[in-house]
């Protein structure tokens, strides 16, 4: 019999992960694709590095820094009661640091791509920067912002480094797809494995084939 | 009365200049700010609008002061109205939310009403921009730069991009609101025709400074006005008739011929430029 619970996790990892980088990446985006402050290539530099950084890499740092015998570690878990070394929000932070250059980098190309006029238009207008990001800027990079979401929901469904590094695979905690089939090919259970990469696959292919169809047919909703 | 003293140094990717400009202006005015591109026209219009920041100076506009040493007000608390070259329409949405978007919260909707009237936006309110041509988009964005009711309007060359019925009917529109709502208007331009149609006063600006300033008549027609008319041209056919030659001139668009004599050939071979000068008394004028 099937455990279904991988499956269950990783939809639930993925969509809170996704979710909570939407969060932080529309002002994070704004700030990169505006800003001429020293800091910037900075910043931009340590939001690309999950591009380019084995996952265990960060999965490393990460795990000490979740380790209560770390400074850190011990602050989050003595001061705050928080426990992140192989716990499901520790993979959902993982997973957020993890994926945030797919989300972060789309928007900011989006937001580089509008006229700055029609920013400084709407600040002669009186608009606030609030008022005119959300009237004016996310409105007209709609694509920009579904490809982020789609790309962050599909990278983080299809982690396995970060993932196992600080959290392990306890199950329902965080035993995600991936690790899923990785214990069974351990357990020389290959059905299961099949099952579940079938499974991810589709997910996967699902997913961009979504993305790619929009993109195709959306170019000439604004020109 | 407007007091705008300016002081920014500026920098191209191939020179840096000093811009350097003090005007005093009467509510009401319209002023043109004339020029060769480089010179700094649009900067003038982005620091009244405070898009860009004067490395210092003064900006005064009806006894509230906009930017000094100490004060410098957001592009949000002045009250001033800008129609940007690119227009700057928000894609996303029509031509009546455009123009609904400008207004501040809890205004009445009447004055939009207004507007679309004044400006016959009518037929185009429910619009998006990608739908209207040049002159459409122009239109909106003059009137959403007066949804908000501004002292000052500033135009960056407005009407460079459209051609000369849709010019000359802009600038009617223009004149129209100028009035209606006492406006004291800045427009950015290099034709001489909207100079001395529009503005009752011009800066003409060179890398940075004013070399001159007053009416129309007093900046442009005391040094250009002569009693020959000249165009410069570019020789294509030279053809013997009789005892003359006829030779065709190119001129931007048109081709001129002109008899000349063999001597006053001697000189002239084809592909050579030359200037084509006639008298003050033999022109006749023709209306288009």
């Amino acid at each position: 019999m099937l455990d279904w619970s991988p499956i269950i996790l990783t939809l639930k990892l993925a969509l809170l992960t996704t979710f909570i980088l939407l969060i932080i990446s529309i002002p994070l985006a704004f700030w990169l694709a505006h800003s001429q402050s020293k800091l910037k290539s900075v910043v931009e530099a340590i939001v690309s590095l999950p591009l380019v950084l084995p996952p265990t890499v960060l999965g490393f740092y990460l795990l000490i820094a979740f380790s209560p015998s770390s400074g850190f570690g011990s602050f989050l878990h003595h001061t705050l009661g928080l426990k992140l070394a192989f716990s499901f929000t520790g993979i959902v932070i993982g997973s957020v640091i993890y994926s945030l250059p797919f989300m972060v980098q789309p928007i900011q190309s989006g937001f580089k791509s509008l006229p700055p006029s029609l920013l400084e238009a709407s600040y002669i207008l009186g608009k606030s920067k609030f008022e005119t990001v959300f009237k004016v800027m996310l409105p007209n990079i709609k694509n920009a912002i579904l490809t982020g979401i789609v790309l962050a929901f599909a990278h983080t469904v299809g982690e396995f480094g970060v993932v196992l590094m600080i959290g392990g695979r306890i199950p329902n905690q965080t035993k995600v797809i991936s690790i899923a089939i990785y214990d069974e090919v351990e357990k020389l259970n290959y059905g299961n494995a099949d099952v579940y990469s079938g499974i991810l696959l589709g997910i996967t292919f699902l997913i961009l084939l979504v993305v790619y169809f929009k993109k195709n047919n959306t170019f000439t909703l604004f020109k | 009365m407007i007091k705008i003293d300016l002081h920014k140094t500026l920098k191209s990717s191939n020179s840096t200049f000093e811009l350097d400009v003090k005007m005093s202006v009467n509510k009401g005015d319209f002023i043109a700010i004339y020029g060769e591109s480089g010179a700094g026209k649009t900067t003038i219009l982005r620091l009244i609008a405070g898009l860009d920041k004067c490395d210092s100076g003064n900006i005064t506009i009806h006894d509230s002061v906009w930017y000094d040493s100490k004060i410098n007000l957001k592009p949000q608390q002045r009250k001033v109205g800008m129609v940007f070259q690119d227009y700057a329409l928000f894609p996303n949405m029509t031509v009546k939310e455009n123009l609904e978007y400008a207004l501040a919260k809890g205004d009445s909707t009447k004055i939009i009403d207004e507007l679309i009237k004044i400006i016959e936006l009518e037929e185009l309110k429910d619009r998006k921009p990608y739908e209207l041509s040049g002159g459409q988009k122009q239109r909106v964005s003059l009137a959403r730069a007066l949804v908000q009711r501004p002292d000052v309007l500033l135009l960056d060359e407005p009407l460079s991009a459209l051609d000369d019925d849709m010019r000359f009917k802009l600038q009617d529109y223009i004149l129209t609101v100028h009035k209606k709502y006492n406006l004291t208007t800045f427009i950015v331009t290099h034709d001489l025709a909207e100079v001395f149609k529009m503005t009752n006063y011009v800066y003409k600006l060179k890398i940075g400074k004013i070399v001159e300033e007053g009416t129309p008549e007093s900046v442009f027609l005391k040094s250009n006005i002569s009693g020959k008319y000249k165009t410069i041209g570019r020789i294509l056919k030279i053809q013997k008739a009789d005892i003359v030659n006829i030779v065709s001139v190119i001129s931007g668009q048109n081709v001129i011929k002109v008899i000349a004599t063999d001597l006053e050939l001697k000189h002239l071979s084809i592909g050579e430029k030359v200037v084509i000068v006639s008298k003050a008394f033999n022109p006749i004028l023709i209306k288009i």
